[in-house]
C-alpha cells in the first residue's frame, strides 16, 4: 500500500512533462521512447490501486484531504470508488498506447509529448477529485492540451476545428460555473463527500438560497440544466455533437485516441458522479428528454456514420452512436433512480414518459438504475478501448496512403494482411460482437433500457442495426474489392511492430473483457450499487 | 518596529535613481545594473514583508509614524495590512521585469531609468501610506514621471496620449481630493487614516455626509482604475507608452487607483459605499463587457492589451462593489495576480513590437519558431486573463462572482424595500464575458505564434535574450503558482479583507 497513491498517480505525469521539456529537441527517439516508458509508471500505480482496492467495502477509498482554498470552502480532496477507478485505469492504459501511435509526429516532438503528459494529469485529476472546484479545475484544464494538440499538430482544417472545440466546451461549461458558484454559496462547501450525502444535497434543506428567485427550488432546476448542458456536450449527445466530427477529423492520431477514449468519458462520468446523485429528483423528472436525445444520438449517429466516405469521420460519428448508448443508460438510471428513491414520484413530463415506454406507476425497482449505470460505465470502458483502436487503425492507413477517402481505398487486405486482420478484429469489437467487450455493455444497456423506456430502446435498436452496416461498409471499402490502382504502383507497407505493440493491448483487453466482463464489472457494480442501489 | 523596512522598500528605487544620475551617460550597462539592483532590493524586501507579516496578529504592521506638519494634522505614517502587502510585492515584481524588458534601451537611458524608478517609488509610497496627505503626495508624484516617460520615450501620437492621460488622471484626483478635504474638515482635521475613519463614523449627520461625498471620491480614484466611461485615457496612453511604462501603469498604477478607492473611499465612508456601490457595479460591468468587446475587434496589439487591462480592473472594481469578504478577497487577488498578468502581456507585446515594428497582430505569424518562450508566456497570460482554472485568474473571478451572488441578497439602500438583486444578473453577465476574453486571446495567440510562417522577415527576428527570458518566466511562475495554490496569497489578503469588512460593518 503506497501512501498518497492517488496524488502521486495524478501528478506523476507532470514530472514526465518536465523531463521531456528538459530533453533536447534533436534527440527525438529518446523523447518518444522515454515518454512511453515513463507513462508506464502511472499505469503501474493505477494497477496497484486497482489491486489494493478493498472490494469488501464500497465507497471512496485512498482518500486524501488537504487545505487548498479555504476562502471559498474548497478542499483538495481525492479518492476513488467503483465508477472512477476503472476510468483511472483506462486513462493510464490508453496514454502509453496513444503515445506509441504518435511516433510519426516529427514537428516539435518535445512539446507534443509534454502536452500529452499534461492531458493525462488533467483527466486523471477529473476522475480522482472529490471536491467540486478541484473537479472543475481539472475538467477545464483538460481542454488546454487537447486544444494545442489539435491546433498545432492537426490536419488541414485544424484552426477551425480546435477553435470550435475550445469555444463550444468553454461556453457549455460557463453555465456550470455559475451554478457551482451559487451552489457553493448555498451549501457553504464544495466537498463532494458532503454534497453527496443526504444532509448536503444541494438546494435542499439547509442548502437553499433565495438568489433572484423567491422559490429556492428554481436553482435546483438551473443547476441541473447547466450541469447537464456541460456534460451532454462532452458526451456528446445529439444535437450538441457538432464539434466532435471536426475535432476528431483534424486531431492527430494519438489526440483522437485520447479524445474518443478518455475525454468523452468525462461527460458520462460527470452525469454519474454529479448530475444524478446531486439532483436525483430533477434528473428523474427530465430523464425522458435525455432518453429521447440519447435515442436520436444512437440512430442519427449511426446513419451519419453510414453516410461518410471519410474513414476518420465515419469512426468519429460512430462515437456519437456508441456514446448515445451511454447517454441512454444514464437516462435510465436517472429515471429509475428517482422512482426508487420515491416510488410516488411521477415524471413532470408524464406524456413523454409514457410515450417513451415508462410505466408512471412503476413499483420500486432497485435493479434497473444499477443495471443502467453499470451498462453506461462498462460501455464507456469498452468504447474507450474500441474507439482508440479504430482511430489507431485509421491513423495507420492514413499514414501510408495519405488519404482517408473510402472510395479511393480498397482491396488493401491483399497488400496489408496483418492490418486487415487487426482491423477486422477491432471493427468487430466496435460492433459489439458477442465474445468481445462491446457486447456485454450493450446487452446491459438494452436490458435496463427496456425496463425503463421500452419504446425508445426499441427505436434505438435501429441504430444497432445500422452500426453493423457502417462497420461492414468501412471494412468492405478499405479491405475488400479490387486493389485501388494507385496502390498497385505505390505498395503500402503493412503494420510495423510499433503499431502492433500499440494496438495489441487494446485487442487483448477487448477480448478479455468480452469473455470475462466480471473482471471490471465487479468493481463497477460495487460503486454503482452504492450510488444508485 | 526598529528596522524601517517599508521606507526602505520605497527609498530603494529613489536611491537607485539618484545613483543613476551620477553615472556617466555612456555607461549604459552600469545604469541598467543599478536600476535592476534597486528594483530587486525592493522586490525581495516586499517579498520579505509578505512572508514576515504576522497572520495571527493581523491589522496594520511594520508601521512607521513620525509627526510631520502637526498644525495640519499631517504625519509620515506608513504601514501595511494583509491587503496592501501583496500589492507591494506586485509592484516589486512588475518593476523588476520592466527594467529587464527595457535592457536594450539606449536612447537617454540614464533619464529613462531615473524616471522609471521615481514612478515605482511613488507607487510603493502610495500603497503603504496611511496618511492621506502623504498618500496624495505620492499619488500626484507618480503622474509627473508618467507624463515625461510617455511624451519623451513613447511612440505614435505620444504627446497627445501623454497629455490626455495626465489631464484625465489629474481631474480625477481633483474630484477625490475635493471630497476628501470635506471629510478632513468635518472629521477633526487629521489626515491619518485611522483618525479620519473614526472621526467620520462619530459625526452626527455622518450618513448624509458620506452619501454626498463618497461618489466623487470613489469615481475620482476610479479614473485611475479606468472605470467606464472614464477609461478613455488608458488604451491611448498604453499604445503610445514605452513598454516598461505600460507594464507599470497597467499592472500596478491602476491598482493604486482601485486601492485608493477602497482604502480612502469605501473604508472611510462605508455608508456612502453601501448606498452607491451596488449601482456603480453597472459601470464596472460595462468595463468588462465594453473593453472585452473592443479588444475582440481591435487589431493593434498594444490597444488590445490596453483594453484587456481595462477589463481586468473592471473585475477588481466589481469585487469591491460586492462589499463582502468574497468580493474583496477576489478584488485583492485580482489586483495582485491580474497585475502580474497585465505586466506579462505588455512585456510580451513590447518584445514583439521592438523586434518586428509591427503592431497589427494579423500581420504577424509563425513566431513560435523564433521565440517559443514568448508563445508559452502568451498562452499562460491568456489563460490567466480568461480565468482558466489552474491559473491565477480563476480564484480571483470565482471569489468576485461569488461575492456578487452573495451581495445580491442584501437590502438596497438606494431603492427602499428592494434587494440588490441586479448584482446576481451582473454576476451572470460577468461570467459570460469569459467567452469574449477566451475568443480574442485564443485568436490573437494563434495568429501571432501558431500560424504557418508565411512572412520570411519574422523568421529572421532575433531570439529572446536571457534577460528577457527571466522577465517572462518570473510572472508566469506567479500566474501558475497562485492558480494552483491560491491560498499562498489568499491567506494574507484574507486577513486584511476580514478587518475591512468588519470595519465597514458589512
Amino acid at each position: 500500500m503506497i501512501p498518497n497513491i492517488l496524488s502521486i498517480l495524478t501528478f506523476l505525469p507532470l514530472i514526465g512533462m518536465v523531463l521531456v521539456l528538459l530533453t533536447p529537441e534533436r534527440s527525438k527517439n529518446t523523447i518518444r521512447w522515454g515518454s512511453v516508458l515513463f507513462s508506464l509508471l502511472p499505469l503501474a500505480l493505477s494497477i496497484i490501486a486497482w489491486a489494493s482496492y478493498d472490494m469488501k467495502q464500497s465507497g471512496f477509498q485512498f482518500v486524501e484531504k488537504a487545505v487548498w482554498f479555504p476562502q471559498i470552502n474548497s478542499v483538495y480532496q481525492v479518492g476513488v470508488d467503483g465508477i472512477s477507478l476503472p476510468l483511472v485505469v483506462l486513462t493510464c492504459f490508453l496514454t502509453p498506447l496513444a503515445m506509441l501511435m504518435s511516433f510519426t509526429v516529427d514537428k516539435s516532438v518535445r512539446a507534443f509529448f509534454a502536452l500529452f503528459f499534461l492531458l493525462e494529469t488533467a483527466t486523471l485529476g477529473v476522475f480522482v477529485s472529490l471536491d467540486l472546484i478541484v473537479f472543475f479545475m481539472f475538467y477545464e484544464l483538460s481542454l488546454v492540451p487537447m486544444y494545442f494538440l489539435i491546433s498545432v499538430w492537426g490536419g488541414a482544417n485544424r484552426k477551425y476545428a480546435s477553435f470550435k472545440f475550445m469555444l463550444y466546451t468553454i461556453a457549455a461549461s460557463l453555465g456550470m460555473l455559475l451554478a457551482i458558484q451559487v451552489l457553493g454559496l448555498a451549501s457553504k462547501s464544495f466537498d463532494l463527500t458532503y454534497l453527496l450525502s443526504t444532509a448536503g444535497r444541494p438546494f435542499t434543506g439547509n442548502n437553499q438560497v433565495n438568489i433572484l428567485f423567491a422559490d429556492p427550488s428554481v436553482w435546483k432546476g438551473i443547476a441541473f440544466w447547466t450541469f447537464t448542458l456541460a456534460f451532454a456536450l462532452k458526451v456528446p449527445v445529439w444535437p450538441l455533437h457538432t464539434w466532435l466530427p471536426d475535432a476528431h477529423t483534424e486531431a492527430p492520431t494519438g489526440g483522437s485516441m485520447m479524445l474518443a477514449g478518455i475525454l468523452l468519458k468525462l461527460g458520462g462520468y460527470g452525469f454519474l458522479r454529479l448530475v444524478i446523485p446531486l439532483f436525483p429528483e430533477t434528473a428523474g423528472q427530465y430523464a425522458p428528454i435525455l432518453a429521447i436525445l440519447a435515442m436520436l444520438s444512437i440512430v442519427l449517429g449511426a446513419f451519419a456514420a453510414w453516410g461518410q466516405n471519410d474513414f476518420k469521420k465515419l469512426v468519429a460519428y460512430s462515437s456519437v452512436n456508441h456514446m448515445g448508448w451511454v447517454a441512454l443508460g444514464i437516462a435510465v438510471t436517472a429515471s429509475a433512480f428517482a422512482t426508487a428513491v420515491d416510488p410516488h414520484a411521477t415524471s413532470k413530463l408524464h406524456d413523454i414518459a409514457v410515450f417513451a415506454g415508462a410505466d408512471p406507476h412503476a413499483v420500486k425497482d432497485t435493479l434497473t438504475p444499477v443495471l443502467g449505470a453499470s451498462g453506461a460505465m462498462f460501455q464507456m470502458i469498452t468504447h474507450g478501448l474500441s474507439s482508440a483502436a479504430m482511430f489507431a487503425m485509421v491513423g495507420i492507413v492514413y499514414e501510408r496512403a495519405h488519404t482517408r477517402d473510402l472510395t479511393k481505398l480498397g482491396g488493401l487486405w491483399n497488400i496489408m494482411p496483418r492490418y486487415g486482420a487487426v482491423l477486422i478484429f477491432c471493427a468487430m469489437g466496435s460492433l459489439g460482437l458477442p465474445g468481445l467487450a462491446g457486447f456485454a455493455s450493450e446487452f446491459l444497456l438494452i436490458r435496463s433500457g427496456w425496463a425503463a423506456f421500452t419504446g425508445l430502446t426499441a427505436l434505438s435498436l435501429i441504430g444497432l442495426l445500422v452500426t453493423g452496416i457502417y462497420i461492414l461498409k468501412a471494412l468492405q471499402k478499405v479491405l475488400h474489392g479490387p486493389l485501388g490502382h494507385e496502390w498497385a504502383h505505390h505498395p503500402l507497407s503493412d503494420m510495423n511492430w510499433t503499431e502492433v505493440i500499440a494496438v495489441a493491448p487494446l485487442m487483448l483487453a477487448m477480448l478479455v473483457l468480452g469473455i470475462a466482463p466480471a473482471l471490471v464489472m465487479n468493481l463497477i457494480n460495487l460503486g454503482v450499487s452504492k450510488l444508485f442501489g | 518596529m526598529i528596522f524601517p523596512i517599508l521606507s526602505l522598500i520605497m527609498l530603494a528605487p529613489v536611491i537607485g535613481a539618484v545613483i543613476i544620475l551620477f553615472i556617466p551617460k555612456d555607461r549604459n550597462d552600469a545604469i541598467k545594473t543599478v536600476a535592476a539592483a534597486s528594483a530587486m532590493v525592493s522586490m525581495l524586501l516586499s517579498l520579505l514583508v509578505v512572508f514576515a507579516y504576522n497572520r495571527a496578529q493581523g491589522g496594520f504592521q511594520f508601521a512607521e509614524k513620525a509627526s510631520w506638519i502637526p498644525s495640519l494634522g499631517v504625519s509620515y505614517y506608513v504601514a501595511v495590512d494583509g491587503f496592501s502587502a501583496p500589492l507591494l510585492l506586485l509592484n516589486g515584481i512588475v518593476l523588476f521585469c520592466a527594467v529587464l524588458v527595457t535592457w536594450n534601451l539606449t536612447d537617454r537611458a540614464r533619464e529613462f531609468f531615473a524616471f522609471l524608478l521615481m514612478l515605482a517609488a511613488g507607487v510603493f509610497g502610495a500603497f503603504m501610506s496611511l496618511d492621506l496627505f502623504l498618500f496624495l503626495i505620492f499619488y500626484e508624484l507618480v503622474l509627473f514621471p508618467v507624463y515625461v516617460l510617455v511624451a519623451g520615450w513613447g511612440s505614435g501620437p505620444r504627446e497627445y496620449a501623454a497629455m490626455k492621460l495626465t489631464i484625465y488622471l489629474f481631474l480625477g484626483s481633483l474630484a477625490s481630493i475635493l471630497g476628501l478635504l470635506v471629510i478632513y474638515y468635518a472629521s477633526g482635521r487629521s489626515f491619518s487614516f485611522d483618525d479620519m475613519q473614526r472621526g467620520v463614523a462619530a459625526l452626527k449627520d455622518t450618513v448624509a455626509l458620506q452619501r454626498t461625498w463618497f461618489l466623487p471620491v470613489f469615481i475620482g480614484f476610479g479614473v485611475l482604475a479606468s472605470i467606464w466611461p472614464l477609461h478613455n485615457w488608458s488604451p491611448d496612453g498604453y499604445a503610445s507608452a514605452p513598454t516598461a511604462v505600460s507594464m507599470l501603469h497597467g499592472g500596478v498604477l491602476k491598482a493604486t487607483g482601485a486601492y485608493a478607492a477602497l482604502r480612502f473611499g469605501v473604508q472611510i465612508m462605508p455608508e456612502g459605499a453601501k448606498y452607491w456601490l451596488p449601482v456603480v457595479a453597472f459601470l464596472c460591468l460595462a468595463n468588462v463587457i465594453y473593453a472585452g468587446s473592443v479588444a475582440f475587434r481591435q487589431k493593434d496589439l498594444k490597444y488590445i492589451i490596453g483594453f484587456a487591462s481595462v477589463a481586468h480592473l473592471g473585475l477588481v472594481l466589481l469585487g469591491i462593489c460586492a462589499l463582502n469578504v468574497y468580493g474583496l478577497n477576489g478584488a485583492g487577488i485580482e489586483l495582485f495576480a491580474g497585475g502580474v498578468m497585465t505586466g506579462l502581456m505588455f512585456s510580451l507585446v513590447g518584445i514583439i513590437y521592438e523586434r518586428s515594428h509591427e503592431r497589427d497582430f494579423s500581420k504577424l505569424n509563425g513566431l513560435v519558431k523564433v521565440m517559443p518562450l514568448a508563445a508559452v508566456g502568451f498562452v499562460i497570460g491568456s489563460l490567466t486573463a480568461m480565468g482558466m482554472p489552474g491559473f491565477s485568474g480563476f480564484p480571483a473571478e470565482m471569489q468576485i462572482f461569488m461575492g456578487l451572488w452573495s451581495a445580491s441578497q442584501t437590502n438596497s439602500l438606494m431603492f427602499a424595500g428592494q434587494l440588490n438583486w441586479w448584482l446576481a444578473v451582473i454576476a451572470i453577465a460577468g461570467v459570460l464575458t469569459i467567452l469574449i476574453t477566451a475568443t480574442w486571446t485564443l485568436r490573437i495567440g494563434r495568429q501571432m505564434f501558431f500560424t504557418d510562417a508565411t512572412t520570411p522577415d519574422w523568421q529572421q527576428l532575433p531570439p529572446l535574450t536571457g534577460i528577457e527570458k527571466v522577465a517572462i518566466i518570473l510572472p508566469c511562475i506567479v500566474c501558475i503558482g497562485v492558480g494552483i495554490l491560491p491560498n499562498s496569497v489568499m491567506n494574507i489578503i484574507e486577513i486584511g479583507v476580514q478587518a475591512m469588512v468588519k470595519s465597514i460593518g458589512g
